[in-house]
């Protein structure tokens, strides 16, 4: 076991884990942020993806002895930005969700896209967001909600 | 008189004669040398040659849109791309999972900023088989191609960079199993690199 501070929504957390625990686990049992879900623990679905140091990050993937300084930003922040915030709004206008399992992993990754490409072609969010499955496949609407977002951050 | 001149003649000619081959003798031993080092620095090269072609080296010297991975240097998974600068995309970055160090507890390979080699240091065509020795050599000593490395820059990047270094440390696979190492050692790798680069650099002759 050892010891980690980190930063995590703004906010400054101590942990007592193994160094091994990858920081999805950290984030869910130690931190009670649940919003950032396990999918398929190889780093292939996207679903456990959060944002560290700006960068989309897949946590489960990531032992929390790697993160050091760096801060974190998962989806229960991610509305404190005013990108996230645009693309929150732009899932519930476009009505995204179906069962919503893998949507906080998409949104992590459509606004890590947003800031660095503020107006997206197709290609850029077809790129970006290719590594987050939707087993109920919302693609078109993600699509349209990345769109309708970038209009709003512009 | 004549018998004088006719002597004179002979003399003359002895002399060219000898001059002539005094100066094919110094060519011959001037070249032999230079033949000797290209041979030295051609085998030397060769083995530079099978480390680059290592999955641990090629696996990121791709001439695509992605990276490879593995031994068998299948595509990356998860529609990981090259993206403009080697480095992913916007939400999905080589970095999104490849820290600066390798996570062994996780199976995840990593160095300092990971990415793609530039496509100019492609050594593998675009259906991902590796390029010839002389097509590669070509490259890498080109220096419009290779950042403006010449030899001792190219010998320095063999021994230092962060994620050349990184062949001879892979870590380790999701299931436990190590990957495979360079077919020598970082400590020879160098060695023959040096070697090749004291020789001037020389490239195989073909395509």
């Amino acid at each position: 076991m050892a010891t980690y501070q980190l930063t995590v929504n703004g906010s400054r957390k101590t942990v007592d884990v193994d160094p091994t625990t990858p920081l999805l686990w950290v984030l869910r049992e130690e931190l009670k942020l649940t919003g950032t879900k396990y999918g398929c623990g190889i780093s292939a679905c996207g679903a456990c993806t959060v944002h560290v140091a700006g960068v989309a990050t897949r946590s489960c993937v990531v032992p929390v002895s790697l993160i050091g300084e760096r801060p974190i930003v998962t989806i229960e922040g991610i509305s404190n930005d005013p990108v996230g915030r645009a693309v929150q709004n732009s899932w519930v206008e476009k009505d995204v969700v179906q069962c919503g399992y893998c949507q906080s992993g998409q949104i992590m990754s459509a606004v890590a896209l947003l800031k660095a490409t503020p107006n997206p072609s197709e290609t850029n969010i077809e790129e970006s967001m290719g590594g987050n499955l939707c087993r109920c496949a919302t693609y078109v609407r993600i699509r349209e909600a990345i769109k309708s977002a970038s209009q709003q951050v512009k | 008189m004549p018998a004088l001149n006719r002597l004179h003649t002979r003399l003359f000619l002895l002399v060219v004669v000898l001059f002539a081959i005094g100066v094919f003798l110094a060519v011959s031993q001037a070249a032999k040398p230079s033949s000797d080092t290209d041979a030295v620095g051609l085998a030397a090269w060769d083995q530079v040659y099978s480390v680059l072609i290592s999955p641990r080296c090629i696996n990121c010297h791709t001439a695509t849109n992605y990276p490879q991975q593995g031994d068998d240097r299948h595509r990356h998974f998860a529609n990981v791309i090259r993206g403009p600068e080697g480095q992913g995309v916007p939400g999905l970055n080589c970095v999104s999972c490849h820290q600066d160090r390798n996570a062994d507890s996780t199976g995840v390979p990593g160095g300092p900023n990971w990415h793609l080699a530039p496509l100019s240091m492609q050594w593998q065509d675009v259906n991902d088989r590796p390029l010839s020795s002389a097509a590669v050599c070509r490259a890498l000593t080109d220096r419009s191609k290779n950042h403006n490395m010449d030899g001792p820059a190219l010998l320095k990047h063999h021994s230092e960079e962060a994620l050349v270094l990184w062949a001879w440390n892979p870590g380790i696979r999701p299931d436990g199993t190590a990957r495979a190492l360079p077919p020598m050692s970082h400590q020879d790798f160098v060695a023959a690199t040096r070697s090749w680069v004291e020789a001037g650099t020389p490239c195989p002759g073909g395509r």
